[in-house]
């Protein structure tokens, strides 16, 4: 059995301020989940949430994954149990090259199951980087390059998908990965992560537009209004919301709440 | 053990005396013209006021806490150590198995001289001060404290000229590329003062890779290194040199650092400053002859409740010079660091070229780093720039990096080596930049030598 990220009543605040309001979601390996909303909504909070930024304080519920509670776990504690956050804004790291961050980032997860490990060899590393890089298209200079330093919108991306085929996580948060790509960079991080589809992973796709979702194919969609999800639904609801909007579902929350 | 100490309200000067330039004057067995000299340094020492927080230069540097009583007294010779005492990372060769030139001191007292066939055939010079004193009086005369550093620039250049304890003398003969590098080491194992001196001379075309490095373990009383480098480097000549500094938690450095460029001369100068209780150090190029070069770059860690103070000169004396200064610094817990730094150009040096960037990262909310960035430019058509930069280590990349499975102390190390990489880049030697990352490792991980 695989996996399962399972969101349960969950609420956040930023700086004494909710944002999320009862958040529940249930993400299974093998399963692809796109989660939209207006600006404002509370989805990246969601994401950052996920993965334990600080600035991010859990009120109330619960995140479970792979049965244990991670609110309470440091952020590399979630990411070596296998969970990834693709980044909207990926930060410049000066200095340090993709490959040295990425061999880094692999060590840390073995000397984590066993404190005598000594890292991974560096030939085996260069062979699974350039693999990988091919998987995704790039070129292999791209692994001498300092990590987001200088790099352009479109390169930032890629090279989050990059380190998800490395680090292969069981559950990624991809947050508004679509973001400031053009369409033809969107196609190729697009088909990036397509070629990491699998069984084993499980991808929680947050956008704000349909766009994405027109290459990467869900089979699930939620909306999420002011820090609660408010519909769920089939790949259908995507195109639904292309068409009509949130104003149906403001609507339909206000003749709810009434 | 802590002492107790005490509270000194003045600038004191160290309890030495005229006699004790004499008696090291004779105990070394000195000709006439260098105890003249150190008698006329003495009597301008004596003339001198010690520097004070009144004065400019050392306004930030308050080392009134210095314990004379011990840091004071000049280091007894040898006090028994060995080369075998000193760390084997400082004893390596610099490339591969190939020794080219070592020269190590423990306190004022030469422990090891060794000097490749290959570079002994080449005419190279490396040898202790002394030797070169009796052996190469008249280059010794001609660039020992007259040209580069000057004993009258304070009290503490002063105090050197006068009683200079043990040194360095580095000579490349016109034309020579020095096939190896060499490599010399200060260390110290007394509660004491040294004053060490590094002379190295670059004749016409000449080519010389040199490590410095000064290194102690700490101690439980003061010590104190009053220093002296200077860098003669002559026309079309490269020379570049790396100075390391390690010393315990209970050394007072107060040196000057001066390197004098010819005509289409080069000096790439590195700096890695990590140990010490509180360090002043002036570091100085002088690019005296047109289309010289000069860059100098630095590297330093402070921590705990280390102090240093780098002043920094970068002097355009000629037309169509170039210079390139980056400075950057990490602090931790309630350390403090100063960069003063000032681009001179004289009038005439015109299509002078003069840069000069500091950075600091800071690791702790109790950390302190000041920058002070200058320029005084006396001719028309130059080029001069400055940047500075100091902020909190950003809390985004840890985050980052941490989403990556990064456990915190792993994430902090890769932030502060991407940080200091523009500076390792520029030293020679791999095995050097090996020993700076593990440095920056051990200061991370909060152990102190």
């Amino acid at each position: 059995m695989g996996a399962a990220l399972e969101i349960r009543n969950l609420h956040v605040s930023v700086e004494g301020q909710p944002i999320l309001k009862g958040v529940n979601l249930v993400v299974k390996q093998g399963e692809i989940h796109a989660l939209m909303g207006p600006n404002g909504s509370g989805k990246s909070t969601l994401a950052n949430t996920l993965m334990g930024h600080p600035a991010y304080e859990v009120t109330a519920g619960q995140i479970i994954f792979d049965g244990v509670d991670i609110v309470e776990l440091e952020t590399d504690e979630r990411s070596r149990m296998g969970l990834f956050l693709a980044f909207q804004y990926p930060v410049a790291v000066p200095g340090v090259t993709v490959a040295n961050f990425l061999r880094n980032a692999i060590n840390a997860r073995r000397k984590a199951q066993n404190p005598e490990d000594k890292g991974i060899p560096i030939p085996e590393f260069r062979k699974l980087l350039l693999q990988k890089m091919e998987l995704l298209q790039m070129d292999p200079s791209f692994g001498g390059r300092y990590l987001n330093d200088g790099f352009s919108g479109g390169e930032k991306k890629r090279a989050e998908i990059l380190q998800m085929a490395m680090l292969e996580p069981r559950i990624a948060i991809m947050d508004e990965t679509d973001s400031g790509l053009d369409i033809d960079a969107l196609r190729v991080v697009a088909e990036g992560v397509n070629r990491l589809r699998g069984p084993n992973l499980g991808v929680l796709v947050i956008t704000h537009y349909q766009r994405i979702l027109n290459y990467i194919k869900p089979e699930f969609v939620h909306i999420m209004m002011d820090g609660q999800i408010v519909e769920s639904g089939g790949p259908d609801l995507a195109l639904h919301l292309e068409e009509h909007g949130y104003v149906w579902l403001r609507e339909k929350q206000a003749n709810g709440d009434a | 053990m802590a002492t107790r100490r005490r509270v000194a309200r003045e600038f004191q000067a160290p309890p030495l005396s005229r006699a004790d330039v004499l008696a090291l004057s004779e105990r070394l067995n000195e000709p006439d013209w260098l105890r003249e000299q150190r008698l006329a340094a003495w009597d301008l020492y004596e003339s001198l006021p010690m520097p004070t927080t009144q004065d400019e230069a050392w306004r930030r540097t308050d080392y009134r806490h210095i314990d004379w009583e011990s840091a004071g007294h000049l280091s007894a010779n040898g006090g028994g150590a060995r080369f075998e005492d000193i760390p084997a990372a400082s004893r390596q060769p610099l490339l591969g198995d190939e020794q080219g030139a070592m020269l190590a001191f423990v306190n004022d007292h030469l422990v090891h001289h060794e000097v490749a066939p290959g570079l002994r055939e080449q005419g190279v010079i490396v040898t202790d001060l002394h030797t070169a004193v009796r052996e190469h009086a008249d280059l010794v005369r001609t660039h020992l404290m007259t040209h580069a550093v000057t004993p009258d620039i304070d009290k503490f250049a002063a105090l050197h000229a006068a009683l200079w304890t043990h040194g360095v003398f580095v000579y490349v003969p016109r034309g020579v590329q020095a096939t190896l590098p060499a490599h010399s080491i200060f260390y110290t194992t007394q509660p004491a003062a040294t004053l060490g001196h590094l002379l190295i001379v670059l004749e016409e075309g000449t080519r010389l890779d040199y490590l410095h490095e000064s290194l102690s373990p700490t101690l439980n009383a003061d010590a104190s290194f009053i220093g002296v480098v200077e860098l003669i480097v002559g026309p079309g000549a490269n020379l570049r040199f790396v100075n390391l500094q390690d010393w315990g938690h209970h050394m007072f450095e107060f040196s000057h650092q001066r390197a004098r460029v010819a005509a289409d001369g080069q000096l790439d100068w590195v700096t890695g400053q990590m140990g010490g209780r509180l360090v002043k150090a002036f570091m100085e190029i002088d690019l005296d002859g047109k289309g010289s070069w000069g860059r100098m770059s630095a590297l330093y860690f402070p921590s705990g409740r280390q102090f240093m103070d780098l002043d920094t000169q970068q002097n355009h004396n000629a037309a169509y010079t170039t210079s390139d200064l980056l400075f950057k610094g990490v602090l931790k817990d309630e350390a403090r660091s100063v960069w003063q730094g000032m681009i001179k150009v004289l009038p005439g040096a015109q299509k002078t070229d003069g840069f000069q960037a500091n950075r600091n990262m800071l690791m702790s909310d109790k950390a302190r780093a000041d920058s002070i960035p200058g320029l005084e430019i006396q001719a028309n058509d130059v080029r001069c720039t400055h940047a500075s930069a100091t902020g909190q280590i950003e809390e985004e990349v840890i985050f980052y990096l941490m989403a990556r499975g990064i456990p915190r102390p792993e994430a902090e190390k890769l932030v502060v080596d991407g940080f200091f990489v523009p500076v390792l880049d520029r030293i020679p030697f791999e095995s050097v930049r090996d020993r700076m990352m593990a440095y920056v490792e051990r200061k991370l991980l909060g152990e102190v030598n």
